[in-house]
């Protein structure tokens, strides 16, 4: 008997309302070489205080989606050719540079890869606190400001805050940094969270230490996060929904644990596959076979058919429709009936 | 066999060899005595600079008894004080009018200060707030800077300067405006290099994210960023435009007479340099150590700021 059979885990975790409401999203770059898809025709809802997994290979559009929804895409090269983000009843593609520079850091935030670096080198971390604070009119006082930016320290448990505001970045241990830059982002309790290969500049004694700061911060803020990884571990730890993308697209999405036990696509499986579990019987790594597309160079029909061993011709024809695996369980493929792994 | 021949040899040569090395004298010996002493005494080009340029400049009213620019014609082309028919009241000499030389180069110091700080102030002021506006935006804005350090780096300084001159006179105006045009650009081409790669350290992004506005951005996280080139750079441009002004002013282009620029007065004695050495000697000298220090204490301000710089400027 898998997991799946019985009822999800994180079933329940989900059920606030939904913040951010992502509807076929394309943004382009368009290079010297051609234009690159992406993100090509994204869709997804986040709820309150939950958090979703977007998983994938390097290249895979990933983090371009992380920064579509920011709206910090590359310029000039980046083009919106489509769809919607809706948060608070505002349309972030649509709204003007000015009105987006509010929306950012005051209901959407982002936490990116190296926290470490994150800090500029030559002011402390209270002024830079503050600067964070003062930036979209958060306090009225210098006083207030103050007060504000030690109370953020006290929040992510760094101690002696008095202190610590006083200190330069290169004086402060890398835990410490990446608290400070937590504190940062969440400094107006944003709806909002999108933390951008979180662990992937950090060595693993520290990882884990980062990813229960950011469950803490979820648990009392109730913002809802938006993890991006290429390592399953960390999504599992910390995701209760997964979406995995392959070139610009989603393939799969569905609770966490469905996902990793059920896998409905033949590239979640062989992700799955490439990656080693730590329980169970010992088994062979397997890779999957030939590289990610070009993103200005896409096949026709299903992006995954060159690479997939099941791929029959209407594969590599027609563009799959999204296909229902259980109530919240969705995968992209014709195959999904027949998937000589899957366990119905 | 063979492995008894190879230790057989092997030993032969170092045996050979090793007396040989300890006779061998580096022809660099100088420079790496020199190189370690400024290690011993890093402060050292700051002394001469300070000693050389800046107490004459700003103390030379006090310093010295004589008028720089009136001379007592009856004590003209006097030799140094150690030689015949020298006295100490005119410890470096007397030029063609009868001046002083040591009260006209402590002038001249003032000379060069006052141009070579303005110019540069100038200069950087322009060039960094262009250089950081062309890197962070890029676009149009990159395209036409960049468009234009290159129409300035290419201009014929000297051509230039001998132009306007003849056009409207020399003048300390002319002069700190024609060497301007110049350093502005080369403080640009490095100020828009550096923004471009600070552009892309995680703080910016995270600065973004926040937020925070372009001008904002330029201002608490670029340009404090920069200050360790800038201030690096600036010291060195001093020294480019010291020697800029004094080559200028020997070919008449720069600071008019009877002004006491270090150049004029090597022009001066140029004629002479055979019989009285001594009025193209000490300026000559003065430019020549000013310079260096100039120089080297950029090296070592640029060490002493922040060794990851050390390949940048």
């Amino acid at each position: 008997m898998t997991r799946s059979d019985l009822p999800s885990e994180n079933g329940g975790r989900h059920g606030g309302d939904v913040v951010l409401q992502v509807i076929d999203l394309r943004m382009y770059l368009h290079t010297r070489w051609g234009v690159t898809k992406a993100v090509d025709g994204v869709t997804f809802d986040l709820h309150a205080g939950e958090t979703l997994g977007i998983v994938g290979e390097s290249g895979c559009g990933k983090s371009m989606l992380a920064l579509s929804l920011v709206r910090l895409t590359p310029e000039p090269a980046s083009r919106f050719e489509g769809g919607q983000v809706l948060l608070d009843g505002d349309d972030l593609v649509a709204l003007t540079d000015k009105k987006m520079r509010r929306i950012r850091g005051k209901k959407i935030s982002m936490i990116l890869q190296d926290p470490q670096q994150s800090l500029n080198p030559v002011f402390t971390i209270g002024n830079q606190l503050e600067e964070a604070i003062r930036i979209h009119g958060g306090a009225d006082s210098k006083e207030e400001t103050k007060q504000r930016a030690k109370a953020a320290l006290q929040e992510v448990h760094v101690p002696e805050p008095e202190r610590r505001l006083k200190n330069y970045p290169h004086e402060m241990s890398g835990g410490m940094k990446q608290r400070v830059v937590g504190a940062m982002a969440m400094v107006y309790k944003p709806t909002v969270l999108i933390a951008d290969e979180p662990t992937t500049a950090l060595d693993v004694t520290i990882q884990a230490q980062y990813l229960r700061l950011l469950r803490d911060l979820q648990r009392r803020t109730g913002v809802a996060m938006i993890v991006i990884s290429h390592d399953f571990g960390v999504i599992a730890e910390t995701c209760d929904r997964v979406a995995v993308m392959y070139a610009g697209k989603f393939v799969e999405q569905g609770p966490v644990a469905d996902v990793f036990d059920n896998p409905s696509h033949p590239y979640t499986k062989g992700l799955l596959d490439s990656h080693p579990r730590y329980v169970g019987t010992a088994r062979r790594l397997r890779s999957i076979e030939g590289a990610p597309p070009e993103l200005t160079n896409l096949p026709p029909g299903c992006r995954f058919s060159p690479r997939c061993g099941l791929a029959g011709p209407e594969c590599h024809e027609s563009e799959p429709e999204p296909r229902q695996v259980s109530a919240d369980h969705v995968t992209w493929c014709f195959k999904s009936e027949e998937l000589p792994w899957a366990s119905h | 066999m063979i492995e008894d021949d190879r230790n057989g040899t092997g030993a032969a040569t170092t045996a050979v060899a090793e007396p040989q090395l300890q006779r061998v004298r580096s022809p660099l010996r100088g420079l790496v005595r020199f190189r370690r002493g400024m290690k011993r005494y890093p402060w050292l080009p700051v002394l001469i600079v300070v000693g050389l340029l800046i107490v004459p400049a700003i103390f030379a009213d006090f310093l010295t008894p004589h008028d720089p620019l009136r001379g007592v014609l009856g004590d003209r082309l006097r030799p140094p004080f150690w030689l015949e028919g020298g006295s100490s009241e005119y410890p470096l000499g007397t030029d063609k009018l009868g001046r002083d030389m040591l009260t006209r180069l402590m002038y001249g110091a003032r000379i060069s200060l006052v141009v070579g700080t303005i110019t540069v102030f100038v200069g950087a002021v322009i060039g960094s707030t262009l250089g950081m506006l062309a890197g962070y935006l890029g676009g149009v804005v990159d395209k036409v800077v960049t468009w234009l350090i290159d129409t300035f780096l290419s201009l014929p300084i000297v051509l230039l300067a001998l132009v306007i001159v003849a056009a409207i006179g020399p003048s300390f105006i002319t002069i700190i405006a024609i060497i301007s045009a110049t350093i502005w650009a080369i403080f640009a081409r490095v100020v828009r290099g550096e923004t471009l790669s600070i552009r892309e350290k995680d703080y910016v992004a995270r600065a973004k994210v926040a937020g925070v506005g372009s001008f904002r951005i330029i201002v608490r996280y670029v340009l404090p960023n920069l200050a360790n080139t800038l201030i690096v750079l600036a010291t060195l441009q001093v020294g480019v435009v010291i020697l800029g002004e004094a080559s200028l002013s020997f070919i008449g282009a720069g600071i008019p007479r009877p002004n006491p620029s270090w150049g004029v007065m090597v022009a001066d004695g140029r004629d002479n340099v055979l019989t009285q050495w001594w009025l193209t000697l000490f300026p000559g000298m003065a430019i020549l150590l000013v310079v260096m220090s100039l120089n080297l204490m950029g090296d070592w301000l640029r060490d002493f700021l922040d060794p990851k710089l050390r390949q940048q400027v």
